[in-house]
């Protein structure tokens, strides 16, 4: 019994007999990619009944690459033992004998998904390296005045100018649109009770207190906690942190240091004119919907009081020393790899807006038990 | 041979940045079969050369055709015919070795896919990479990842492999293997083969032909046999290349 097993693929085609207990696979032309593509079902679909002996009649095969003489190995593999190889020319049979082996080596095996107890493992282990990294922190704090030809001043300028500085801009907007959002969006319930004064109390507090130093927080973790990640994630793949510490540099005092005091200092002036905008926003709203201005300060003046203020700013230095750090402590902990680097700046901003959550919820609590 | 077309046929190449000329006039031909050597001081434009010949940087003057091709004039194909490896590999570091290596088959090719599978596992294996097949490029040291990468570039069995300094950085032993890796590639499969490199042994020991840059003469100084330049070659810098020598700098040789 004869029959085409499949049309000839640009040079190449396949022809399948089967005589009794033998089935010949005929291949004819050249067995090349496009062949392999072309003849691969049809091959290891006639190749498949171990019960018969498979020969593969290379008689008519004018050449063969490394993906033609694969086609030929998995035949042999999906019949299940070893084929007679008939008709080969010195150039294929040596291609063939050239790839068995590399077809025939046992397959590396993927690496195995993470299971519970490696990723809970993992968890711990990179809390750990968190503890020893706020350990090495405070050291480096503590050690700064005696190494203070290390604390290079124009890094903390610069880290100051990119962190605070270039985010004037951001904040401002945010700041006013946070301001028209919150008093429009109070305005209209209350005054339906007549009220709509008592808005710029609402906002002016919610503002000064809470939302500033947050939303400036997220702003610092978005712009800037991913920036000293990734700008010391790149030094770290580039080896410039094996360079430093083989200068008997220390990282933390050179390179996390300059970057938390341009936080932590930063981050109240943005908060100051994040909080600014917003009252301007509430401000824009509330004279818009007819409030005179002046009634609008007085209600502001009112509602705060300098403790609401410092409180504000005090948060907005803990929320800057933590993005900082998170950013930091990311870079540091870069792997290798392209990919690492963008990891670091990933895990910098998740972990900089859930430490500033978490630290909100913290410093809410102590406000209230100091009666703040 | 001379009634075959050559696999490279170069001719009259400049290159210069601003002003700044890396080398000019620069013609050579490459033959089937052959494993070529492009070969030159650090500086002198190699890597220059090879990015002409895979068309990533368009020629000041004279033209470059592979297999028959202007690389030049809009033959998107050609590039799936040839086959390169650069210098640090760059591997794709998303994927693993066995998906870098499918990667040209699952975009050029259609072969369904477990024979992109099976034909992938088949490079890595002829690179001795087949247990790694899994693992990721930041896992692998620099030698795997140069093997790695000619796995890749021979994924689509090209009949051209530029190979950029497929042995530097490598240990003695790594590239030794390297070596008769290209070797087998050229004999078994009949590939051809470019290699730009500075690695005296690695030239002596695969390259039918070399060509030489200069810096200071900016283009070709020596071509042919790179035994036979090792040994009978009368120019300065080509004895000082092959034996190893220092050459005096420009100020010295004013003194002198």
């Amino acid at each position: 019994m004869t029959h085409p097993a499949a049309a000839p693929a640009g040079a190449a085609s396949l022809t399948v007999r089967a005589h009794g207990n033998t089935v010949a696979l005929c291949f004819a032309g050249r067995l090349d990619v496009p062949a392999a593509a072309a003849l691969w079902p049809a091959t290891l679909h006639a190749a498949g009944d171990p019960s018969r002996e498979l020969v593969l009649d290379l008689s008519a095969v004018q050449a063969c690459d490394t993906a033609g003489a694969t086609l030929l190995l998995e035949a042999e593999r999906a019949h299940g033992r070893a084929a007679r190889i008939i008709g080969a020319e010195a150039r294929v049979a040596a291609v063939l004998a050239l790839v068995r082996p590399a077809n025939a080596a046992p397959a590396g095996q993927p690496a195995p998904a993470l299971r519970l107890a490696d990723r809970l493992r993992a968890v711990w282990r990179s809390a750990g390296d968190g503890l020893a990294f706020l350990g090495e922190l405070m050291l480096a704090f503590a050690r700064a005045p005696l190494r203070l030809r290390m604390l290079r001043w124009a890094d903390v300028l610069r880290a100051a100018d990119e962190a605070g500085v270039r985010a004037v801009p951001l904040v401002l907007l945010l700041g006013v649109l946070i301001g028209l959002i919150l008093a429009f969006q109070s305005l209209v319930p209350m005054q339906r009770f007549g009220a709509d004064i008592y808005v710029a109390n609402l906002v002016a507090l919610g503002v000064v207190r809470e939302l500033g130093p947050l939303l400036t927080a997220m702003v610092l973790a978005g712009r800037s906690g991913s920036a000293f990640a990734a700008e010391i994630g790149t030094m770290k793949v580039n080896q410039e942190l094996d360079a430093l510490a083989t200068m008997g540099v220390d990282a933390m005092t050179m390179l996390v240091l300059p970057r938390l005091l341009a936080a932590t200092v930063m981050m109240p002036v943005l908060t100051v004119l994040m909080d600014f905008a917003g009252l301007v926003g509430m401000a824009l709203v509330l004279t818009g919907f007819g409030v005179p201005p002046v009634v609008v300060l007085h209600q502001v003046a009112a509602a705060l009081v300098p403790l609401d203020f410092t409180g504000g700013l005090f948060k907005a230095c803990v929320f800057g020393l933590a993005v900082a750090a998170i950013g930091c402590r990311a870079g540091l902990a870069t792997g290798v790899g392209p990919r690492a680097v963008g990891q670091a700046a990933t895990s910098a901003v998740v972990g900089g807006i859930i430490a500033t959550i978490m630290l909100d919820g913290v410093l809410a609590v102590l406000y209230n038990r100091l009666g703040w | 041979m001379s009634g075959v077309a050559p696999i490279i046929d170069a001719t009259g190449l400049r290159q210069a940045f601003g002003s700044r000329v890396i080398f000019s006039d620069v013609s050579f031909t490459v033959q089937a079969g052959e494993v070529f050597a492009i070969l030159g001081g650090s500086g002198c434009g190699k890597s220059v050369l090879m990015r002409q010949m895979i068309g990533l940087l368009p020629p000041l003057a004279g033209s470059v055709r592979v297999l028959g091709q202007d690389m030049y004039a809009g033959a998107a194909d050609i590039r799936t015919r040839i086959g390169v490896m650069f210098q640090a590999g760059a591997l794709f570091g998303s994927m693993t070795l066995l998906e870098n290596v499918m990667l040209p088959l699952e975009l050029l090719s259609d072969l369904p896919y477990a024979a992109r599978v099976a034909v992938a596992r088949v490079k890595l294996g002829l690179v001795g990479l087949a247990d790694s097949a899994g693992k990721m490029p930041s896992e692998i040291s620099g030698g795997m990842a140069k093997r790695a990468a000619i796995a890749r570039a021979m994924a689509l069995d090209p009949p051209l492999l530029l190979l950029d300094e497929p042995s530097a950085g490598l240990d003695p032993i790594t590239s030794a293997g390297l070596d008769r890796l290209i070797l087998e590639l050229r004999d078994e499969l009949g590939i051809t083969v470019v290699v730009v490199t500075h690695e005296l042994a690695s030239i002596l020991a695969i390259a039918d032909r070399c060509l030489m840059l200069d810096a200071s003469a900016g283009g070709v100084i020596a071509q042919g046999d790179p035994r036979l330049l090792a040994a009978e070659c009368a120019h300065p810098t080509v004895r000082a290349f092959f034996h190893r020598e220092a050459v005096a700098g420009p100020s010295r040789t004013r003194g002198a």
